[in-house]
């Protein structure tokens, strides 16, 4: 325990000016680029990822090795990478980081990968929001440009590469993969059906793949590493590497920080983030994202069987399961994009559950009636219950609506609503038929829409 | 009357047409070099963005009324966004907004009397570790408290937007801007390294504020 593991996302994020060319290229950046280009196989670069078992970092921890290996491009085919800059799921606000303060490890990762992909253009899908880092990322790319790292013969190679910003415009569902791509072609973001999946039909009906931010970043380490070095950074089988890890809400030091794969959301709370804010009591964490199911730190894992995956933890709190997309599942919540929002004793979960479905009414794209519909009736539901209008009926209808959501639409969005939407009734059911019984205490009823009903409550 | 854009602007559509193997892509690039001029996608940028594209109306008017960030109507001076999802509200959001909304004499999705500023309320913007936050603009202003905000909607009225920016704006940070601690964080607990079949590595030190 006494090694200490050197930073390597975020190794260049402390210097001055780490955003520009010659800062980043003193402390190591484009070495492995170049190596890769001149001296490795595009195969070769695949199986270091594959090796590597880095599941995607944008939410859903698929496997990026195998999502590269599902390329198959017929005759005249142009293979296209686009990276999923889309940061929008509530709670998450790391790809930020690295677009800001280290652009040129994305634009070295992104080299890197259309080498070994097969691909002359990548796009950069980022949210319309970030102006500033879209701004940083493509003075980036000038600079790459002009030092012969991209362009017509990137390093001297016969392989051109050209990389494109691409703005969103204000759209969460642009981070689900066919919804980014039906942005980017100049359309609505409303999701593809799928099959046919992206790495076969993508942008502009060619093979594509999409990886987010932070998995593409990490490409170069892996290569200079090696795929299996790098994946026993983490802690955990199959699960590799070390990734961002960030963490807003009630602790004493929100913030963004650089781990292995599975730590423990205690760890990442009390060690990382310094403990709860005014040490106060944990009521509850949203793991990854705000589509995750939240975790209630008085519940214990219940892995009796010797073959559960998460029988080692049986018996102990929710939050010392490590952080890994496989142990998550099997916890019955997802990692997601492992930022963290977490709520002391002083949150109203039914409140909180409240702000959350808003969030996702505004934000459905409309195309799927279950949707559309119950998430506009999940936040109905919501303020009746909030504002002393509810029933105990109400509580099962809440869960009733989440359950005729999941699996009857064509992304995951409605499931990405309903889950926590079901997990926030069932681990705290007291909260909601308190509300049910007697709608929120007065102090914490500081909504809009309840502030409307009830006059001017501050 | 008919909306045209500049001739440098014209010259950077010609730009980003070449980036895509179909024309329809510069689609959203193309709205946001006129939003940029115009302040607004006005019925008649709707026809230019048409007619340059070779688009029907109704395909421009439907992607521009699907994203929040093209506005369909003339907004202020500056467009100020108060983020109101969770993080932001466990830590003020709330508060935050009030006081915009008493301090610019308009609710939230008004316009202030003056004209100087629109207020929108904004689902979360990827600043969750700086909560509360507000985007102005192009910009992200985070960590913010009464004091400050104020400050900082003053330079806007007073100096315009792009010297607030250079004073205020911030940018991504690492580690905890409230002050991390310096030294390593504790070994991970027990029960945390029973799964790693190998020694694992101890959490390294990346608390570093930058």
């Amino acid at each position: 325990m006494t090694e200490t593991q050197k930073p390597l996302l975020t190794t260049r994020y402390g210097l001055e000016q780490s955003w520009t060319l010659p800062v980043a290229e003193k402390a190591g950046a484009y070495v492995v680029a170049k190596r890769a280009l001149t001296t490795i196989e595009p195969a070769a670069l695949k199986e270091e990822v594959k090796k590597a078992n880095i599941r995607g970092r944008g939410g859903a921890g698929f496997p990026a090795g195998v999502k590269w290996g599902f390329l198959n491009p017929g005759p005249g085919e142009s293979v296209y990478l686009v990276i999923n800059a889309d940061e929008s799921e509530p709670g998450t606000f790391k790809d930020r980081s690295i677009m800001d303060l280290d652009p040129h490890r994305l634009i070295e990762g992104a080299i890197i990968s259309c080498f070994a992909i097969g691909s002359h253009v990548g796009y950069i899908y980022v949210r319309g929001e970030l102006a500033f880092s879209i701004q940083r990322l493509e003075a980036a790319i000038a600079e790459a440009r002009e030092a012969g790292y991209l362009g017509d013969r990137p390093f001297g190679v016969d392989h051109k590469i050209e990389l494109y910003v691409h703005s969103g415009a204000g759209a969460y569902i642009c981070g689900e993969e066919t919804a980014l791509l039906n942005s980017l072609e100049g359309r609505r973001g409303e999701p593809r059906l799928k099959p046919p999946f992206p790495a076969v039909k993508g942008v502009f009906g060619m093979p594509t793949i999409v990886n987010n931010v932070e998995t593409i970043a990490a490409v170069p380490d892996i290569i200079e590493m090696g795929g299996e070095a790098w994946s026993s950074l983490g802690r955990l089988p199959g699960d590799g590497g070390v990734r961002l890890y960030g963490i807003s809400g009630h602790v004493k030091n929100p913030g963004l920080f650089e781990a292995p794969v599975g730590i423990t959301m205690r760890e990442l709370i009390y060690d990382y983030a310094g403990g709860m804010l005014g040490d106060r009591a944990l009521t509850g964490v949203v793991p990854g994202g705000s589509s995750t199911p939240v975790l209630d730190p008085r519940r214990t894992v219940d892995a009796p069987n010797a073959d559960h995956p998460l029988h080692a933890w049986h018996g102990m709190s929710e939050i010392d399961v490590p952080m890994g997309v496989d142990t998550y599942r099997a916890l019955g919540t997802m990692l997601g994009t492992c930022c963290a929002i977490v709520m002391d004793d002083t949150v109203n979960m039914v409140e909180a559950c409240r702000n959350l479905m808003r969030f996702y009414k505004h934000e459905s794209c409309g195309q799927c009636t279950p949707c559309r519909e119950g998430t506009g009736w999940l936040v109905d539901v919501l303020d009746n219950l909030c504002a002393g209008r509810g029933s105990m009926k109400d509580v099962d209808l809440l869960v009733e609506i989440s359950n005729n959501m999941m699996g009857n639409t064509i992304c995951a969005f409605a499931d990405g609503t309903a889950m926590p939407m079901l997990g926030m009734v069932q681990k705290y059911r007291e909260e909601f038929v308190a509300a049910a019984q007697s709608g929120l205490p007065k102090d914490v009823r500081h909504d809009d829409s309840v502030r409307d009903l009830v006059g001017k409550v501050a | 009357m008919a909306f045209a854009l500049t001739p440098e602007r014209e010259r950077q559509v010609d730009d980003i047409l070449t980036r895509y193997p179909e024309q329809r892509a510069a689609l959203l690039p193309v709205l946001w070099l006129c939003q940029k001029q115009h302040g607004w996608i006005s019925p008649e940028v709707v026809d230019y963005v048409s007619a340059r594209l070779d688009l029907s109306t109704a395909i421009v008017r439907g992607v521009v009324t699907f994203y929040t960030m093209f506005f369909d109507e003339p907004v202020g001076d500056n467009v100020v966004w108060v983020c109101r999802t969770l993080s932001c509200d466990l830590r003020g959001g709330k508060a935050i907004q009030d006081h915009l909304e008493s301090k610019l004499g308009c609710a939230a999705g008004r316009t202030s009397a003056d004209g100087k500023f629109t207020l929108l309320k904004a689902e979360c913007l990827a600043a969750c570790g700086q909560a509360p936050m507000v985007q102005i603009n192009d910009h992200y202003y985070e960590n913010l408290d009464i004091a400050r905000l104020d400050e900082i909607i003053d330079a806007h009225s007073t100096e315009g937007g792009e010297a607030a920016a250079s004073k205020f704006a911030t940018f991504a940070t690492f580690g905890s801007p409230r002050g991390t601690p310096k030294s390593v964080p504790p070994p991970p607990s027990a029960e945390a390294v029973r799964v790693a079949s190998t020694p694992p590595p101890g959490p390294d030190a990346s608390g570093d504020d930058s």
